[in-house]
């Protein structure tokens, strides 16, 4: 226990007083910090533009990639529900992609995403359909970025949905049967509302996550073009160790820790209306 | 009742049909990108572009070696990889069996904490915790990549573990500690043999994780020579971005342990995923 107590101050709970007490200095590292109050903060939201731009571009990157990705390892989870002989083959193909990640992902999804030579461009031109520039488009980056994470929606998630759905009581489906429901009657009025606890578990863990993103654009487009992909923590970065402005990239995380929280809390909220825990009484 | 049976097998083909699209989907790019790293520079550049190449230049493999110390790399990496692994297992799997086995005032909510912090987003503490490394001299060198892992091991694998010692028999420990063991002779003896499969589960994904992590490397390490595999990626891209085949070689060489580790361990990926979704 020890050890962990002992890691969970130095790498816990001291990090996360200074950082408090950080976003309230200037400090550049080889100085001592200087304590100025709420100037970084007064300083972020009033004066700076690319707080704001990079805040735009990491929700509206959150908000097109999470519901595509949970509603598709959904539905993937759905056709691997099905016992067809070779099932199991198929997850495994479909898993494989998302062992792929960080550096590797960015590196491979480049060349995929070259708008003359690339797999993507190819393809369609051989479909007679002339491509965008993906990355290096500014309307496109992002939906490129999400298009790219598409790619893994077959890892972890989706095994969890399986789980999930097997885990579904066989009658609750006869009963939609018996009163002649189709397939959107089944899915509907079984699956989501049985599945609806593991779903709100992971569109709060995937927000998380997606307000995070950050190799994917440091190494892709270093934020580019027209700082369409500058996200937050990408500017977090360079604030803190291009610029070395630790106070107020300090001021940015804890900025960052606020927006998570409300937009964890927002859906904690709205889960009372559609989640649907087994046992509780509505 | 022959109906039910063309009703039924057109469903299974369509199943098929829609399994196989997605297979494709899934499974293409990696030829992509294998067909790439084997190509000449005036092969990858056609139009419609090869599936095989001409000639196979399996050299580009060789090149890698020789425009980045690569070997230096690997070395570097499967050194960080390892010193985690050993101390996160070990670290995580300790207090995990304090919270899952033992009864401590203060207890039920150090672990709400603990599930809270996973929730912290790591720039949070990324600064100070630099600054920390900075000030007692470990900067460029593996020790803050290394060595945390012995303090704790990380909230979502205690998390992990926990779950799984919760489903070892109290019985098989309270007739232990009656015979009059210790409770880390207990730990060793009896908790960690039984729980084999979370171990290993957390092992693998703790090396996925370090193998690929590419913000602690980038941070902490200045020194070229020091570089781990996922930076010396990101840095080939930055110097040689027009030499795909180069590219996509190296980027083979940095996934082929990962997809060995996947296909020999496949089960224990399962199980990670699943574990983490254990009731109380």
């Amino acid at each position: 226990m020890m050890p962990w107590f002992i890691g969970f101050i130095i790498f816990g709970l001291y990090p996360m007083i200074m950082s408090l007490y950080y976003s309230m200095c200037r400090y550049d590292v080889l100085r001592i910090p200087q304590f100025i109050g709420l100037g970084n903060y007064e300083k972020l939201i009033f004066e700076d533009p690319y707080f704001w731009t990079s805040i735009n571009n990491t929700l509206v990157y959150t908000f097109l990639r999470v519901p595509l990705c949970i509603l598709g390892s959904l539905l993937l989870a759905v056709l691997v529900n099905n016992a067809v002989k070779g099932v199991k083959f198929f997850r495994t193909i479909y898993f494989i992609p998302s062992i792929v990640t960080g550096v590797v992902l960015s590196v491979v999804w480049l060349w995929m995403f070259n708008p003359q030579y690339g797999l993507l461009n190819s393809f369609l031109a051989y479909l007679g359909i002339p491509g965008p520039l993906w990355l290096l488009d500014p309307n496109w980056s992002k939906p490129s970025l999400v298009l790219m994470s598409i790619w893994s929606i077959g890892g972890g998630r989706m095994l969890v949905f399986l789980a999930a759905l097997q885990g579904i009581p066989k009658h609750l489906y006869e009963a939609v049967d018996i009163d002649g429901g189709g397939w959107w009657a089944r899915f509907r009025n079984v699956t989501i509302p049985m599945l609806s606890p593991v779903l709100f578990l992971w569109s709060v863990l995937e927000i998380i996550f997606s307000l995070q993103v950050f190799v994917e654009a440091y190494i892709m487009t270093q934020g580019g073009p027209l700082n369409s992909t500058m996200f937050y923590n990408l500017y977090l970065y360079n604030k803190a160790f291009n610029d070395f402005e630790m106070g107020y990239a300090s001021a940015l995380a804890w900025l960052l820790l606020i927006i998570s929280l409300i937009i964890t809390i927002i859906q904690f909220r709205l889960s009372k209306k559609w989640v649907h825990y087994e046992g509780m009484i509505r | 009742m022959k109906n039910q049976t063309i009703k039924s097998s057109v469903k299974n083909i369509s199943i098929y049909i829609l399994l196989s699209l997605f297979a494709l989907f899934f499974i293409i790019p990696f030829l992509w990108i294998l067909t790439t790293s084997l190509k000449g520079d005036a092969q990858i550049f056609t139009i419609p572009p090869q599936w095989i190449p001409e000639t196979f230049h399996w050299d580009n493999y060789t090149k890698v070696f020789d425009r980045i110390p690569f070997l230096l790399y690997v070395k570097n990496s499967v050194f960080i990889s390892a010193i985690t692994i050993t101390g996160t297992v070990l670290s995580s799997s300790l207090v995990a069996y304090s919270f899952a086995c033992l009864k401590w005032p203060g207890r039920d909510f150090l672990f709400i904490v603990l599930i809270a912090t996973m929730m912290l987003p790591i720039q949070v503490i990324m600064i100070p915790v630099f600054v920390f490394f900075k000030e007692i001299g470990w900067l460029n060198s593996f020790k803050p990549l290394t060595l945390p892992a012995f303090l704790g091991g990380g909230a979502f694998n205690i998390f992990l573990l926990r779950q799984f010692f919760l489903s070892i028999p109290k019985d098989l420990l309270d007739s232990a500690r009656i015979d009059g063991c210790s409770e880390f002779k207990i730990y060793w003896k009896i908790v960690l043999p039984n729980a084999k499969p979370a171990l290993a589960t957390v092992a693998i994904l703790t090396f996925m994780f370090t193998w690929n992590d590419f913000l602690g490397p980038l941070i902490y390490l200045s020194d070229q020579a020091k570089g781990t595999i996922a930076l010396g990626l990101g840095m080939f891209v930055g110097q040689y971005v027009t030499e795909w085949s180069l590219l996509m070689a190296a980027s083979m060489l940095m996934m082929l342990p990962m997809l060995v580790i996947f296909f020999v361990f496949q089960k224990y990926f399962i199980q990670g995923f699943l574990m983490s979704g254990l009731k109380e």
